[in-house]
């Protein structure tokens, strides 16, 4: 397994957000995390990456124990996280972000990395030097994803990210995000997005209070009444 | 070259550069309110230097820049765990330390001040602010300016991206601390006298107004605030007692009309060199 999460214990103060958890993902595959508001879904990434303490418990990624290491430790080790809402950096230009998305890294290719970027993302390109704060929310979600890109992810942790996102796309970010998982990028995915995210997923877990309520194949899941009742809701 | 003319240029030189001291750590997000207290250092560190220990100007100047650089370094560290107003407030506390400090110790003359030997030549001095404000553009355009402009942002998104904001925000911090302790020796080389009463709270005001009504946001923005707040008074002395007042007008309409300052990024674009040439070649077509 690339990532392996093994009773993981996350406290805010008296705040208990994730409680003896344990997760994995393998390299070739998308997990999505699914629950409500308040479940502890963003409190377990960012604890993977390192962005809060963890209480108890470990964090293995690629045979490694990162429990205790700093976040540009993981991104150096190839573990990305994408955070909600679009975090970027507004009054850098595109391309100025793009070239903070490789701030961990050391070798040369910087360069090479951001023009498959602009060969990908058009809209990224024809306005590398205008502020991030020009585009629109679709396309800072990519110009985010870019940036996480830029750190050659073994693993990218994606937060909420059709947050806000008209339908279409909600669609065209799924396709990215399959398409990453073809080109060898494994995705674990926090989603409000229940039925999308089953839907590109091989594995799916769901979140309640900090507890697993409930794992499985995303067939499994899709079936599952209790899931269907309290997110999918019965037009699915 | 006229004394009136050669006295305002000094100033003009000394106050960009403390602008620039300023300038840096808010580029980074952080508001320094104790500017007149690192200047003090660097003004009272080469007065200390060159006259009570009789050493070589070209040596005090660097050393008290360094010194003052080296105090910002340390202070950073239970400075900068605050934020926002209670940042402001710490600093400014710093500022009045050292004034205090400095008033109180008569190692430094107290009171009365304290005779700095060796003139030194406005060249010097412009050599100086020429030198500190390349250094700032090259600064702001290096991957440690990038990710001081990316934490002004937002603070998250850039830890995200593997940047450690405490040890930007330190080095921030020193090099401000660098620029204002130059500053401060450049200054009192020039007078030949520093007195503790003069780097004052209103001084430290001052000093961030330069920046904040020039604009924070590009290195063009200090050098903007420094000439409008060194040229204008001059230019309104025939105003007599009132120029104050048309002063303090000029800066409230200032921050109705323009809050982000003189200059901003949007402008710097715009009147960017290829971009104009663009727009003539668009309009020709």
């Amino acid at each position: 397994m690339l990532l392996e999460v093994s009773e993981l214990d996350v406290r805010y103060g008296r705040n208990h957000a994730v409680k003896k958890l344990s997760l994995s993902v393998g390299s070739d595959e998308i997990v999505t995390v699914l629950g409500s508001n308040g479940a502890g879904k963003t409190s377990l990434l960012r604890a993977i990456q390192g962005l809060c303490p963890v209480a108890s418990g470990f964090v293995r990624f690629d045979g490694e124990d990162i429990t205790n290491m700093t976040p540009p430790e993981r991104l150096r080790r190839q573990l990305a996280l994408v955070p909600e809402g679009r975090q970027i950096a507004l009054s850098l230009t595109i391309h100025e972000n793009l070239q903070m998305g490789a701030y961990c890294r050391t070798d040369g290719n910087v360069q090479r990395d951001i023009d498959a970027i602009y060969d990908r993302f058009s809209n990224l390109g024809a306005r590398r030097k205008m502020p991030a704060s020009v585009l629109s929310g679709g396309e800072q979600q990519m110009l985010a994803i870019s940036r996480a890109l830029l750190a050659r992810p073994k693993l990218m942790m994606l937060d909420e990210p059709s947050l806000g996102l008209s339908p279409l796309l909600v669609e065209r970010l799924f396709e990215l995000i399959v398409s990453l998982r073809k080109e060898g990028i494994a995705i674990l995915l926090v989603e409000q997005n229940t039925h999308m995210a089953l839907e590109v997923a091989s594995r799916g877990l769901v979140m309640e209070l900090g507890n697993v309520v409930l794992e499985g194949s995303a067939a499994e899941l899709r079936d599952n009444d209790k899931l269907a009742d309290a997110y999918l809701g019965h037009a699915n | 070259m006229s004394g009136y003319l050669a006295g305002t240029l000094a100033i003009l030189c000394i106050n960009l550069i403390f602008a620039y001291g300023i300038f840096v750590s808010a580029a980074a997000g952080q508001i320094n309110l104790g500017g007149a207290g690192f200047q003090a250092i660097g003004a009272y560190a080469t007065g200390f230097i060159a006259g009570t220990l009789g050493l070589p100007v070209w040596f005090s100047i660097p050393a008290a820049a360094t010194i003052s650089a080296f105090i910002g370094f340390l202070i950073a560290f239970p400075v900068l765990r605050t934020r926002g107003v209670y940042l402001v407030l710490a600093t400014f506390a710093f500022g009045e330390v050292v004034s205090g400090f400095l008033l109180h110790t008569d190692t430094f003359g107290g009171a009365m001040g304290m005779v700095v030997p060796v003139h030194i030549e406005l060249w010097v001095l412009m050599l100086c602010a020429i030198v500190v404000t390349l250094l700032t553009f090259y600064l702001m355009a290096t991957r440690l300016g990038l990710a001081m402009r990316s934490i002004n942002d937002d603070e998250e998104a850039t830890v995200v991206i593997g940047v450690n904001v405490r040890a930007v925000q330190v080095a921030a911090f020193t090099i401000g601390g660098a620029f204002t302790g130059l500053s401060g020796a450049l200054y009192a080389h020039n007078y030949g006298f520093v007195e503790a009463q003069y780097f004052n709270a209103l001084l430290s005001i001052y000093v961030l107004l330069f920046v904040l009504i020039g604009g924070a946001q590009t290195a063009w923005g200090p050098l903007a605030g420094s000439l409008f707040f060194t040229v204008l008074p001059e230019l309104f002395r025939v105003g007599g007692a009132w120029r104050y007042v048309i002063f303090g007008v000029l800066i409230v309409l200032m921050m109705v009309i323009r809050p982000e300052g003189m200059v901003t990024r949007d402008l710097v674009r715009k009147l960017s060199p290829r971009q104009w040439w663009a727009r003539r070649a668009a309009v020709g077509s």
